[in-house]
């Protein structure tokens, strides 16, 4: 049958076709903002603080503002979101209701768009609670944003340790929580840790929600109840209000880089957690 | 009057380094039931999978020799793939009806080699239902899931699904064994009444059903066949002391 | 908003909610110390409870009593935005969300799908593992970026090439429809290799061809996963800001083509809430009651229908 011989190839074609437009719009993008931005980056830029609105200067107070943000809300993020999968995989009941609605919970902060994110925390920790627009203010809004990463990749992490593992610590006599604590989470650590560096590349990329939150004060942030603007904002207001075009690829540079050095981590720490399953 | 529907000729398989099946000679007759029995992994199964050309899914296998259907090699080089698979029909060990109606699993296959009509659909349907001992039980609800069926009654759609792409020969691997003893029964009756039109080839772990439902009967161990003879012969007077043995239940 | 690796993880981790943690029983020992610990394990999970109550409770009530002065239909459909005369109707935005959504699901769909079914039937392992680390990548790339880059590259190609300011529903589409192709692909190509081995065998063994198999057979047995796919692309789409925000021209208009600059209501809020009080506020806050509203409804619908499809695959 010739014909059906003829519409198979041009399928195969429009399979192959399909990836390579794929693969095509991801070196656009990464090509055009590394090339442009690569000119203008130097140790200034990274190193001296922004002047005249980001106009001239670097991005040192917002390199400094993303870090604070970042480790902020990992700092609250972390140890809720690892001991709740904890809860989950290791405590709660086969059908809980409770795992039930928590996992659900999960799913749909999963789900939130950050602008809405971004509203909650404003009215909530800025207005309500009174810390205004800072770093605190922030990082806690991210903190919630983040937590569905950290626990889904820990549960998956802690049901990917073999069960032997535990039945062997059982049997030498040690507890429930002697077994997680020194066991469980030890053989789950790589796995945990791809959710958090994860995390990392979301809270750096993040913009809108820490506009509302941490506001976009270019100033350098000397305490956790000073506003701050990160990198992500600093990106849109540059090109946004027109700023600065060139600062813009500068900024947008170093983003993609970090992104790059976070997703080739994180592919590098799931790597090792399916050699564990194995 | 005997007449070879399948002959395999130095057949040899190779899934990479290991050596599945050593230079398998077979005549398989027309119109009759042929059962291949042997412990797991002996080879029946590939040998099974090579009369369909099943075996090429698998990555890294290797086929010399060569099977002949009606005296025409399948392993050649201008073999329509699609056409020797219409004609060998298959039946797995897991009943797996697709998940669509009844009506559509039995008229999947004809759709699929170009029969449009709905009238001839219908006709199809029908008559393959019947001849699987399945239309009394789904007439009523040929639009149903399929996937609601009992798992013998699965079985008997995926043999009707086979029956309507009009097959010569019916491969079966193991088709009873995730059945209850009753959808069994049924099972084995359906393949007595078959046999008048179509060469069956089944793969079974069960000796009895073996003895049941086959007219031929190969015996293999190692990759090897160790012996092939009319089933009373070889289940009454093994010439082989393996086969003795295997059919004595002293192994596997 | 990097978060694809959630989605690809959920369809394993929606399984554990019925296998959780009965490994222990009963009878291994809890001394008076390992009581404390689980309770405050618990307490900890508990925070997710709370975290959604406390969203929905502020949003709410900042959100609700200006729709309820407004009227929710008219909140919702009147097309009239005009803070300084106190006129809140976000119908423009509506259209402008739905436009920019719908353009984006109308080519990102399609290329999502082939490409799912290329990584999960057709292509070589190599090729399937680069390509998976570069949707990875792509999931990625942060919303500002993409912004960025449609603001100064693809606005002014639709400017030079097809008139207009080049701010527009189409801009949006292109970059949105980038940004949810990485939810699009994973999604369903989980779903595509989750059916069973043996529907392909089998309709093999029928004689069918590998392409027959894949669009009769596994496209049609995976169509839950897919919907699951598309219908989680459009909620990132809907919810989308920062991209948007960059790209269309944010105009309180009805858009007469697609060329026509529009504005989303995720766009509405990051505009104007640096400047905006009393009820100019509040109105942003019935816009992201809505948004919530509406993206909650998607993801708790996918969710629960998924793990009652669970519940049925294993009866």
């Amino acid at each position: 049958m010739p014909t059906a011989n003829y519409g198979e190839k041009v399928m195969t074609l429009v399979f192959w076709l399909a990836a390579f437009l794929i693969t095509a719009i991801l070196a656009v993008i990464i090509g055009y903002i590394v090339v442009k931005g690569f000119s203008v980056l130097s140790l200034d830029f990274i190193f001296t603080p922004p002047s005249r609105a980001g106009k001239e200067g670097g991005i040192s107070t917002t390199i400094v503002s993303t870090l604070y943000l970042v480790l902020g809300s990992l700092l609250i993020a972390v140890p809720v979101g690892v001991a709740s999968a904890v809860y989950l995989e290791e405590y709660a009941r086969k059908n809980s209701r409770f795992a039930y609605i928590v996992n659900l919970t999960a799913e749909t902060l999963a789900g939130i768009p950050s602008i809405v994110f971004g509203l909650f925390g404003f009215v909530f920790f800025v207005i309500f609670l009174g810390w205004g627009w800072s770093i605190l203010s922030g990082a806690m809004t991210m903190a919630i944003m983040i937590l569905p990463t950290i626990t889904r990749t820990s549960q998956e992490a802690i049901l990917a340790v073999p069960r032997e593992y535990r039945e062997n610590s059982l049997a030498l006599g040690a507890s429930k929580w002697q077994t997680i604590r020194k066991i469980v989470l030890p053989s789950a650590l790589p796995g945990i840790a791809t959710g958090i560096i994860l995390s990392i590349g979301r809270a750096v990329g993040e913009t809108a929600a820490l506009l509302l939150t941490a506001g976009s004060s270019l100033g350098m942030p000397m305490s956790i109840t000073d506003p701050a603007r990160t990198m992500a904002v600093h990106l849109y207001i540059l090109a946004m209000e027109g700023i600065s075009l060139e600062r813009a690829f500068g900024t947008a540079f170093v983003i993609i880089v970090l992104i790059l050095i976070i997703n080739y981590a994180a592919h590098y720490g799931m790597r090792r957690l399916s050699a564990l399953g194995r | 009057m005997n007449s070879i529907k399948i002959r395999s000729h130095n057949l040899n398989v190779f899934y990479g380094p290991f050596q599945a099946l050593y230079d398998i000679n077979m005549d398989i007759e027309s119109n009759k039931v042929t059962a291949l029995i042997g412990p797991s992994g002996c080879g029946k199964s590939t040998f099974l999978r090579s009369i369909n050309r099943l075996n090429e899914l698998i990555d890294g296998v290797r086929i010399e020799g060569q099977i002949y259907i009606d005296e025409k090699p399948i392993y050649a080089r201008d073999v329509d793939v699609v056409a020797l698979r219409k004609k060998v029909g298959m039946v797995f060990q897991k009943p797996s009806a697709f998940p669509m109606s009844i009506y559509e699993n039995v008229a999947y296959g004809p759709r699929i080699h170009g029969i449009k009509d709905r009238r001839v659909l219908d006709e199809i349907v029908e008559k393959s239902l019947k001849a699987a001992n399945l239309w009394n039980e789904v007439k009523d609800r040929l639009k149903a899931p399929a996937t609601g069926l009992s798992g013998g009654q699965q079985q008997r759609l995926v043999i009707a699904r086979v029956l309507a792409v009009n097959p010569e020969v019916i491969l079966m691997d193991e088709p009873a064994s995730a059945l209850d003893p009753i959808s069994t029964a049924k099972l084995e009756e359906l393949i007595a009444e078959l046999r008048c039109n179509y060469t069956i080839v089944i793969v079974t772990h069960n000796m009895q059903q073996a003895a049941r439902v086959s007219d031929y009967t190969g015996f293999f161990l190692n990759g090897r066949l160790i012996e092939y003879n009319r089933t009373e012969e070889l289940f009454v007077n093994p010439r082989d002391k393996r086969t003795e043995d295997y059919i004595t239940g002293r192994f596997g | 908003m990097a978060n694809y690796p959630i989605v690809q993880n959920k369809e394993k981790a929606r399984g554990n909610v019925f296998s959780a943690g009965g490994f222990y029983g009963r009878k291994t020992p809890v001394r008076g110390k390992e009581l404390w610990v689980e309770k405050v394990l618990m307490l900890s999970a508990s925070l997710f409870i709370l975290a959604i109550l406390l969203i929905t409770l502020f949003i709410f009530a900042k959100g609700i009593p200006l729709i309820a002065k407004t009227g929710l239909t008219d909140f919702i459909f009147n097309t009239e935005w005009n803070p300084t005369k106190n006129k809140f109707g976000i119908g423009t935005m509506l259209v402008g969300s739905l436009a920019v959504t719908l353009g984006a699901l109308l080519w990102a769909v399609p290329l999502g799908l082939i490409t799912a079914i290329f990584m999960a039937e057709i292509a070589p392992v190599k090729v399937r593992d680069v390509l998976g680390s570069f949707i990875e990548l792509l999931a990625g790339i942060p919303s500002v970026v993409y912004g960025f880059f449609g603001l100064i590259v693809v606005v002014p190609f639709i400017r030079d090439n097809l008139g207009g300011s080049g701010m527009s529903i189409l801009a949006g589409a292109v970059i949105l429809g980038i940004m949810i192709l990485p939810t699009i692909i994973n999604i369903s190509r989980d779903a595509i290799r989750a059916v069973p081995e043996e529907y392909k065998i089998n309709s093999l063994a029928l004689g069918a061809t590998h392409y027959q198999s894949i669009w009769r057979i596994i496209v049609p047995a995976a169509r839950s996963g897919i919907i699951t796919a598309v219908v989680l692309g459009m909620g990132r789409a809907i919810g989308e800001t920062m991209a948007v925000v960059m790209v269309t021209g944010n105009a309180t208009i009805i858009p007469d083509s697609i060329l026509s600059p529009v504005r989303t209501m995720t766009s509405n809020i990051v505009l104007e809430m640096g400047y905006a009080a009393g009820d100019h506020q509040a109105a942003l806050f019935a816009t992201g009651t809505v948004l919530f509203v509406f993206i909650v409804l998607l993801n708790l619908i996918i969710n629960i229908s998924a793990k009652a499809g669970i519940k049925n695959a294993h009866r």
